[in-house]
């Protein structure tokens, strides 16, 4: 049995990783998962510089899924190498660095400041974190401008380079082709899609943000299409995620188009929701004599 | 089962569904022999199903998790003060320091007011009050802990232990910065992971935002920057 995939150019023993904002720098799910089994753990998204976040409420949940606002606090790329990156190189997994920068400069530096690094396998670019005001949402949704910040990591990086997409887009096909002209070698998809809740009786948000993004089983069925509407445009390798609770929903994803699948949301529910998935997929693989996990990608039958 | 410390908390699953989807934190409450107690006020979707759970039913937990209250020394006298539901987590460390907290226990009504025929085994003096004299003192539990402050100069190095709402722990912390005592209040703010990961709960302290679930849910009062 072939559980292994290849992600533009990044060879994973398996199609499970971690989406990025859900499992820390890891160590945090040490005690709760062997590291060992995951085809990559990808990193909370990280900043030259470190960022505080947003104020506190920055969750809340709604009817089967939560919506977050954390506003992308982090350690900084140079706190993370030094103190977060020695304990990942003790795993036999791939180590995906989920990046941003409040400008086409900052994206390209920090791309640059993250390759050569031992023990960085990959990059995963945020262009689409609806947590930030405006201005900064353009990357992921002005074509123009995604293009260009795409294209000035590209030439800051020889690692594979995932883009992250938006869902909160008209037309994410257009989105993905874009990315994948400037250079990007897969796109993941999709990040969380801007919501809001309110407390009727205060008439206040439930987020001191006001809006949040929204992630967990409620979002699912709308990123199992976006991963379909893309992989039948292009054929650039999909890391499908949004909702991912179990084996099923992981399955969903790779027969939709996905090559990997990312697990989100269900490590707060179940810190062991990755490892349960992996066993999951291995079932179905028996149970269907699959020889090879990349065989069933993209073969949904939609007439 | 790893040995829980007063103020530490579990997360609780609270449905096999996607609705509620997340698991709910809940402070320990009493250990026992068989494992532990938590004791919580039905309030939402969570709470209800948690109550209507049948005998034996079998529900995932995270836990113990957060660091709880350091335990005061033998020279210093703890002040212990609940609000509401708050008794739940003042309540094992009451235990823990067994008579030796002056405990200040107050509710809106009589209502709210949980457990007082088991308090008295436990605490070393008790005030309890309420906002509409329904019960004990007519009043709110910071307008007590202010008079017996005032009127009790004797108390060897108070130190202060507080779980309750948000305004009232704001009170107790201006209470303890006016006359220097050291107070070590329990925060709750939403919280999806409960382990640290998704840096959802946090709270803004003199040294930027921490993690309840991690680096509290127990804080130093001098150490929050109280938010409008």
């Amino acid at each position: 049995m072939n559980l292994e995939v290849n992600i533009g150019g990044l060879k994973l023993k398996n199609p499970v990783m971690t989406a990025s904002g859900t499992f820390g720098y890891g160590e945090e799910y040490g005690e709760f998962v062997d590291l060992n089994r995951l085809g990559a753990v990808v990193v909370k998204g990280l900043s030259l510089k470190p960022k505080e976040g947003n104020p506190p409420p920055r969750v809340v949940e709604t009817a089967s899924g939560m919506l977050n606002a954390i506003g992308l606090q982090n350690i900084g790329i140079e706190r993370f190498i030094g103190e977060k990156l020695p304990f990942l190189r003790r795993f036999d997994t791939a180590v995906i660095v989920n990046f941003f920068g409040d400008s086409v400069d900052e994206y390209a530096e920090a791309a640059e400041r993250l390759s050569g690094v031992d023990g960085i396998h990959g990059l995963e670019m945020n262009i689409s974190c609806p947590n930030k005001q405006a201005g900064w949402c353009i990357f992921g949704t002005d074509p123009k401008v995604t293009e260009r910040v795409v294209g000035a990591v590209r030439k800051k990086t020889a690692l594979p380079l995932i883009v992250k997409l938006s869902p909160n887009v008209t037309d994410i096909s257009l989105m993905a082709k874009v990315a994948m002209e400037a250079g990007a070698d897969a796109v993941s998809l999709i990040n969380t899609v801007t919501g809001m809740a309110i407390d009727i009786r205060t008439r206040r948000p439930r987020l001191a943000n006001i809006t949040g993004g929204l992630s967990g089983p409620a979002v699912k069925p709308i990123a199992v299409r976006m991963v379909y509407e893309v992989y039948r445009s292009l054929k650039i390798p999909i890391i499908g995620m949004g909702g991912i609770m179990n084996a099923g929903d992981a399955i969903e994803f790779l027969i939709a188009g996905a090559s990997a699948v990312a697990v989100g949301t269900a490590n707060f529910v179940n810190p062991r929701a990755t490892t349960e998935i992996i066993d999951g997929i291995i079932d179905y693989m028996e149970k269907e004599g699959i020889g090879d996990i990349g065989s069933i990608t993209g073969t949904v039958h939609a007439g | 089962m790893e040995e829980p410390h007063p103020g530490q908390f579990y997360m609780l699953e609270v449905s096999k569904g996607m609705d509620p989807l997340l698991k709910r934190a809940f402070s320990l409450f009493r250990r026992t022999p068989e494992g532990f107690q938590i004791l919580f006020r039905i309030k939402g979707k969570g709470t209800s199903i948690l109550r209507d759970l049948r005998e034996g039913t079998e529900i995932t937990m995270l836990g113990p998790l957060g660091n709880g209250y350091p335990l005061p020394s033998d020279a210093q006298s703890p002040l212990v003060i609940a609000g509401g539901i708050g008794i739940a987590s003042v309540f094992p460390l009451m235990e823990k320091i067994s008579k030796k907290a002056f405990v200040f226990y107050g509710a809106r009504t009589e209502q709210e007011l949980f457990l007082t025929g088991e308090l008295p085994k436990i605490y070393k003096e008790l005030a309890v009050c309420t906002d509409d004299g329904s019960c004990g003192v007519k009043g709110t539990v910071v307008d007590v802990l202010n008079d017996f402050i005032r009127n009790r100069d004797g108390i060897h190095q108070p130190v202060i232990y507080a779980c309750g709402p948000n305004v009232m722990l704001l009170e107790i912390a201006k209470t303890a910065a006016a006359n220097g005592i050291k107070a070590y209040l329990s925060l709750e703010e939403n919280m999806a992971c409960g382990i640290g990961a998704c840096l959802g709960c946090v709270v803004k302290t003199k040294t930027g935002y921490k993690r309840v679930c991690k680096e509290g849910p127990v804080f130093d009062a001098a150490e929050i920057v109280w938010q409008p």
